[in-house]
């Protein structure tokens, strides 16, 4: 009973600490961020991993799933003679949920977890422990511009995913099915307004970005110096970020109805 | 790490990318373009919307020509509507608009029917003929109570 009791206590220290310690990390990598040094060089380049490197993933997933919610709008739209509603259908739930929700799943694959394993693995082979005898500090040489690079391509990458979504959508109605081309882009552009919805999409691709920037950075810069622990920072990565996203996605629509 | 001009390409080309779709995004899909007003406005009093919203078409023959620009509750309590119109038109004088609905339970919108008067409608000018939304509901009520068959059906609604 009391080592029940005792473990309780232990995971919710355990809990709260790890939670001010990313609180803290996320303060630093703000901090860096927006103080010269600016490491332009460093953010161009992860820019270039992260989200062009994502760019055929997110271009593909976007149009899958833009077909299949065409092939499915249409399927449930036709037993109420409503296939003309089929852009806003299709336009609706990309912008609003599944374009910011479904690249952040895919970045956080794809590129989260790569970037968990580069800086554990770095952490690792004592390459950060280097760059600080260099006096150069790692959270702002080697964090702070993966995380500066995953909030600069997150909304980029959505909006990617949600135009190629809308042509896939297209592809399927309109040249499968034969909704009017016409049809489908007028009531996807009357459904969608720019205020609400796409405004909506791009504070919840900035929110995923920060999200996801964060958890993958403190995950890789604290993981164990060892193969076990580069591999454990990159499964906790994908899953809390996965999670995390989740949730957050749920509190912002409950919040600001977005 | 080294400087790469074809990494920086790249990056370029991504951005882009990430723009022109945000821009597309904005633009066509969002509508921004289209805030502000055509300089062709019309107006145009019903009494009953059934729920129209603005920016809502405005077609002539099926052909989107415009959108609901502002809906307000006028002086006389009708429900007063202007409409932005493509400026190339030439819409006679006694043209009529009516709310319609795509579908039975689609969007509503508005269709201008074109008369035959030489004289021509000029931005801020006000359609005089219009045709109120059509209310399934009411229209169901009413032919529930009109027929009058004894017994069930009456008695359902």
């Amino acid at each position: 009973m009391v080592a029940a009791i005792r473990l309780l206590g232990s995971t919710t220290t355990r809990m709260v600490g790890d939670l001010g310690a990313m609180g803290l990390f996320l303060l630093e990598v703000a901090r860096d961020a927006v103080t010269p040094p600016w490491r332009l060089r460093n953010v161009v380049d992860e820019v270039y991993k992260l989200g062009f490197l994502s760019l055929l993933i997110i271009c593909i997933s976007g149009l899958a799933v833009g077909m299949v919610l065409g092939l499915q709008g249409y399927n449930t739209l036709e037993r109420f003679g409503a296939t003309q509603s089929l852009g806003a259908v299709v336009g609706l739930s990309l912008v609003r949920e599944l374009g910011p929700v479904l690249t952040a799943l895919l970045v956080t694959g794809r590129a989260g977890s790569a970037t968990a394993a580069e800086i554990g693995t770095m952490v690792a082979t004592e390459q950060l422990d280097g760059l600080r005898m260099m006096s150069v500090d790692p959270i702002d040489y080697v964090v702070t511009p993966r995380a500066v690079g995953m909030v600069l391509v997150m909304p980029l990458l959505t909006a990617l995913f949600i135009v190629c979504g809308i042509f896939g959508g297209w592809l399927v109605g309109v040249k499968l099915l034969g909704v009017d081309s016409g049809t489908y882009f007028t009531s996807l552009e009357s459904s969608v307004d720019l205020r609400d919805d796409l405004s909506g999409s791009l504070l919840k691709a900035g929110v995923f970005g920060v999200l996801v920037g964060w958890i993958a950075t403190y995950r890789g810069y604290t993981s164990a110096p060892t193969s076990a622990g580069v591999s454990a920072a990159t499964t906790a990565t994908v899953v809390v970020a996965s999670v995390s996203v989740l949730i957050f996605d749920y509190l912002i629509t409950a919040l600001w109805g977005v | 790490m080294s400087r790469s001009p074809g990494r920086d390409l790249l990056v370029g080309v991504f951005v882009m990318l990430g723009m022109g779709a945000l821009a597309y995004l904005s633009l066509a899909v969002g509508g921004l373009s289209r805030q502000g007003p055509s300089g062709f406005l019309l107006t145009a009093d019903f009494d009953e919307l059934g729920g129209l919203k603005t920016r809502a078409p405005v077609v002539i023959s099926g052909v989107k020509v415009g959108q609901v620009q502002s809906i307000a509750l006028g002086d006389d309590y009708r429900a007063h509507v202007t409409l932005d119109i493509d400026p190339r038109l030439h819409l006679p004088q006694d043209t009529s608009a009516s709310i319609v609905t795509a579908g039975l339970l689609g969007d509503r919108y508005i269709s201008l029917q074109l008369g035959g008067d030489p004289a021509q409608l000029k931005s801020g000018d006000t359609i005089a003929f219009t045709e109120s939304a059509v209310l399934l509901e009411r229209l169901l009520g009413k032919l529930v109570h009109s027929t009058d068959v004894a017994g069930d059906a009456g008695k359902q609604e």
